[in-house]
Formats: C-alpha cells, sequence, structure tokens
C-alpha cells in the first residue's frame, strides 16, 4: 500500500516536497528542500541559474533520484514513474522545416506515448482546437511550429502539456528570450489557467519581477536550499540573507524588487559559498 | 521513350522493380526520421560502412546482402552501446568508425578484385545493381523491409514526440531509449537494404533525398511520410526507363547504371524544392511580423 501523506493539512496539497537532498558529481546541489504548491495557485521557483531549479523539477517529474526526502503528489508518496504532470521544459529546439503543425505538437500531448498510427478522430481534433483556443492560438494552428514566434511556440508547448488534463504543471523558465509582450501575454495565459483548471502551476524563473504580479507563492532557491512562503514574507532581507550565508538586501523600487549582494561573508558554515564570488542572479 | 518489347516482361527487370519500390519506400520512411531526429550523418555513415560488409562478404564467398546486413546491424549496434547521446559526441564518433570502415572496405574492394580479375564486384557493392538481384533474396528483402517499416510505424508517434523533445517525452513516460534503439534498427535495415539497389555509396541520397524534398513540400508528418516514400518509388521507376533507354542516346552506346539515374532525378528534385515559391505558404506569418512592429510602434 502506498504511504499517504501524513501532514493533516495537506489535503489541498497537489504536490508536496519533504527534506529533498540531491547529489549530483560529487556536489550537493539541493539540501533538506521543503514546499508544497496548492491546487488554482501559481508559485514562482525562483533562483539563479545553477541554483538546483531544473533539479527540482526533475526531482518532481521523477527523473532524479534523491538521497532524501519524499514527494507527494495529491497525497500518494510519488514511488515509481509519472503520474500525468504537464511539463514544458526550458529549451525545445524547433527546426523551421520540421513537419509539425502546431496543432500536431497540441495532439501529441494527448497521444504521443501511445504505440501505432493515430485514426483520424473527430473527438480529438476538437479536443485540439478546444485547447488551441483557450491559449489564443487557433490562428496558427495549421502553421510549421518551427516558423512560429518564440512566444507562439511556448503558447503551444503550454497547449501540449496542459491537454492531457494535468492537475500540475511545471514551467522551466518559460519567458527566457521573449519579448516584454510575449512575457506578459505568457504570464496572464498562466494565471488564467490555474485559477480557471484549478491546476497547481510551477514556473521557474532567475527573474521575479515579471511574475510578481501572478504569483501567488514563493519558492526562492540558493545554495541548494529554499526558502517557501507567501512572497511579502520571504523575499525580505533577513529571510533571504540568511538563505545566501551572507548579507543581501532586498530593495523594493515602484512595482520591482531587487535583491542586491552585499560584500562580506556572514556565515563561515558554508564552504560551497568559498568559490562562488558574486551570485549571477542578483544585481 | 522508347520501350522494347518485353522489357517489362523480363525476370530480372520485374525483380528489379519490385525491390526497388519496396526499398524506396522503406528509405522515404525511415528517412524523414533521420532528418527530422537529425541523425543524417549517422544515417549516411551506417550506409557507407556497408561498403565494407559487402566487400567482405563477396571475399568469403557470400552474397553481398547478407554483408550489408550484418555490418549494419554491427554498426548501430556499436552506437547504442556507445551510448553517445550528445550530437556533437556522436558525429564524431561516427566519423572516426567511419574512416576505419572505409579503410577495411579499400582493403576488400581491393581483394575483391584479385578474386575475379574484374571491378565488377566493386562497382555493385558500391554503386548497387538493380538488374543483378538473386530472385532467392526477394522474399528475405521483403520481409525485412516490412519489419523495418513495422518498427517506425509502432513507434511513429513516440519517434514524434522523442523528436520534439525527449525531455518532454521522458516525462510522459515514453521510452525514449528503446524508441532510439527501434529506430537505428529501422534505419540500419534501410540503408543495408538500398545498398542492393543503389550500392553502399549511394544509398544515403534514397536515404535523405526523398524526405529532404518532402520536408519542404508539406507540414503534416503522415503526408511527409507518404510523399517521401512516393517520390522514391517514382523516381527509382522512371529511372530505370531512362537507363534502359540511355543505351540508345549514351555518348559510349553502352547503358548507365540506374543509380546514377536515381540520384540525378532526387537532385534535381530537391533543387526544384528549393525554390522559394514555397513562400506563398510563409505569407501569414509575415503579416503577423508586421501587424507586430506596427502594434508595437503604436
Amino acid at each position: 500500500m502506498k504511504p499517504v501523506d501524513p501532514a493533516t493539512d495537506a489535503a489541498d496539497d497537489l504536490l508536496r516536497l519533504e527534506g529533498i537532498s540531491v547529489w549530483l558529481s560529487g556536489r550537493q546541489v539541493l539540501r533538506d528542500v521543503s514546499f508544497s504548491l496548492r491546487a488554482g495557485e501559481v508559485t514562482g521557483l525562483i533562483g539563479s541559474n545553477g541554483t538546483g531549479k531544473t533539479t527540482i523539477f526533475r526531482v518532481i517529474l521523477g527523473l532524479q533520484r534523491v538521497s532524501a526526502g519524499r514527494v507527494w503528489i495529491a497525497g500518494e508518496a510519488r514511488t515509481g514513474h509519472t503520474p500525468a504532470i504537464g511539463y514544458v521544459p526550458q529549451t525545445v529546439a524547433l527546426d523551421p522545416d520540421m513537419p509539425l503543425r502546431a496543432r500536431d505538437v497540441v495532439g501529441l500531448g494527448i497521444d504521443g506515448p501511445r504505440i501505432g498510427i493515430p485514426l483520424p478522430s473527430r473527438r480529438r481534433r476538437q479536443a485540439v482546437n478546444e485547447m488551441l483556443e483557450s491559449v489564443d492560438a487557433i490562428h496558427f494552428a495549421d502553421d510549421r511550429v518551427g516558423r512560429l514566434s518564440g512566444g507562439e511556440q511556448r503558447r503551444i508547448l503550454i497547449a501540449h502539456a496542459l491537454i492531457s488534463r494535468p492537475q500540475l504543471l511545471l514551467l522551466d523558465e518559460p519567458l527566457i528570450s521573449l519579448d516584454i509582450r510575449s512575457e506578459q501575454e505568457v504570464v496572464q495565459l498562466l494565471s488564467r489557467i490555474a485559477r480557471q483548471q484549478r491546476i497547481a502551476i510551477l514556473i521557474s524563473a532567475h527573474d521575479m519581477n515579471p511574475l510578481l504580479a501572478a504569483m501567488d507563492r514563493i519558492v526562492y532557491v540558493a545554495g541548494g536550499r529554499a526558502a517557501s512562503g507567501a512572497t511579502n514574507e520571504v523575499v525580505q532581507t533577513e529571510v533571504l540573507s540568511k538563505l545566501y550565508g551572507r548579507q543581501v538586501d532586498v530593495i523594493r523600487l515602484r512595482d520591482r524588487v531587487l535583491v542586491v549582494s552585499g560584500s562580506e561573508e556572514t556565515s563561515a558554515a558554508d564552504h560551497e559559498h568559498a568559490h562562488e564570488t558574486a551570485d549571477p542572479g542578483l544585481v | 521513350m522508347i520501350f522494347g518489347s518485353g522489357f517489362f516482361q523480363s525476370a530480372p527487370v520485374q525483380v528489379g522493380l519490385v525491390v526497388g519500390s519496396v526499398v524506396s519506400v522503406v528509405s522515404g520512411v525511415v528517412g524523414v526520421f533521420t532528418v527530422i531526429r537529425g541523425q543524417s550523418f549517422s544515417g549516411h555513415g551506417l550506409a557507407d560502412l556497408g561498403a565494407t560488409g559487402g566487400s567482405g562478404a563477396f571475399l568469403i564467398g557470400v552474397s553481398q546482402f547478407w554483408g550489408f546486413v550484418a555490418i549494419a546491424g554491427v554498426a548501430a549496434a556499436t552506437i547504442e552501446l556507445l551510448g553517445l547521446r550528445q550530437p556533437r559526441g556522436r558525429d564524431v564518433a561516427t566519423g572516426v568508425v567511419l574512416g576505419a570502415g572505409l579503410g577495411l572496405a579499400a582493403l576488400f574492394l581491393y581483394l575483391d578484385t584479385t578474386v575475379s580479375h574484374s571491378t565488377g564486384a566493386p562497382i555493385t557493392i558500391l554503386f548497387g545493381s538493380i538488374f543483378a538481384i538473386d530472385s532467392r533474396l526477394v522474399p528475405i528483402i521483403v520481409g525485412l523491409s516490412v519489419a523495418s517499416l513495422a518498427i517506425v510505424l509502432l513507434f511513429y508517434r513516440m519517434l514524434l514526440f522523442s523528436s520534439l523533445s525527449s525531455d518532454m517525452a521522458a516525462a510522459r513516460g515514453v521510452p525514449v531509449r528503446l524508441v532510439g534503439i527501434g529506430y537505428l534498427v529501422a534505419l540500419a535495415l534501410a540503408v543495408a537494404l538500398s545498398a542492393m539497389t543503389i550500392g553502399a555509396v549511394l544509398s544515403t541520397a534514397l536515404l535523405i533525398g526523398p524526405a529532404a524534398c518532402a520536408l519542404r513540400l508539406t507540414r503534416r508528418p503522415g503526408w511527409a511520410l507518404a510523399l517521401a516514400a512516393l517520390i522514391g518509388v517514382l523516381v527509382t521507376w522512371i529511372s530505370v526507363v531512362l537507363a534502359y533507354n540511355s543505351y540508345y542516346w549514351s555518348p559510349g552506346g553502352r547503358a548507365w547504371p540506374v543509380s546514377f539515374f536515381v540520384v540525378a532525378l532526387i537532385f534535381s528534385l530537391y533543387l526544384l524544392t528549393q525554390i522559394p515559391f514555397a513562400n506563398w505558404r510563409q505569407r501569414r506569418s509575415t503579416q503577423l511580423v508586421v501587424g507586430e512592429i506596427q502594434s508595437a510602434d503604436g
């Protein structure tokens, strides 16, 4: 029998990570990371590149073994491979000549893992059309996916991930190399989907600012550790300084948040930081 | 076109057309996935290594067909066991192994000429001989072709999915490694089989060419497969007719090889598909870009 999540307030948690530690190539990439995601909420996984955000995703997807900790999905411990979780990775290289239309990519979200040739089905076509409309992509549905703009491709990949009706959607740096307007479109789309479809969405980014309006909660990752909670509670000087193990300052400037690095190391315990001169995500 | 009476009734021609058609279908279909997966060089390498296998088989008195199949299998297994995932690492390893294999082929082909005191065997191995296929091999060729097609069609959706993104496919539970192995087996079979009709050196053209044309002509995956197969078959038939007729108009008064016409036709067709009259399909994208620029200014 699968173990059931013992936490009593976990009823709403679609995902819970508890004490996750991961070692890669002799280095501890994640240390005692814990957080949870609730239905209908958008959570930002914020941290500079290389801090373990993609590793966290891989742990959630069951693609990465952990040395400690557990992953609970909808109240059940993950033991084997993935239940349906929508996932949009960071880079999906799409060749301009690839013979896949936008609607073909979305269709693969329904039956990509199945054996054999797909038979034409009205229901399938309808489901694909509905999904394309909900991400506002119906007008380029028949174009080659490799010829679409970055923002359009992101929307198609989101549609692909959502069409299998997952309860959980993970997006790894979905805003990279998008222009500001496309960024806003994608963020608004994700916010709307989370609320309307009661999905838990986890978005990773190295800059939290484009997500501030849509984020319900934040998981801030630094040095392999994470602090999670409401954005206003976590993004504070004291909390982040403790997380980084050195003095950082949180500056709120109009509607933007800046995390600024100090010059001194305050904690002697973090030998892993000794060779890091400056955290690239900090200003 | 001049058809000699009884041209299509002669057994070698019939065998050649059947085998040529079947092999073209397999090459076209497998070729589409080869191009999509960016494994054209692996396909090319496997095809060229056929020369080593075929010439080695001839030396020990066995039909070159078994040499083609055996070496394709060994090479594909090697690629898989070496476990090369990164394209660049795979390219380098393929290049090195290919070089070594071709060196062996050079030796075997030379020895072949000393065995039979003619260059007939090497020419057949390198450039094929569609009219000289042993009819006893036909059922085996057809059977292996069906096997190769079956693998690709069985894995059709998973192949498309993992070509889109192996990360996303793995996250959805697609057995990406198994699918890759299946594809390699299908590829090895395809190049080994087409080496019989157009030779080890030119089977790359039959693998990549029709597929490349099809990818320019259609955006639907299913149509790309059908089109690549159709192009391969048509080119083969036309080439057979052209080769037969070249007896009458070629400068030396001898019939030119079928494989030459196959490659020439494929290349011509490829050039045609590169002509930008295909740009009329892109007008929507152009309009969208213009629209975005205007609204950004506004």
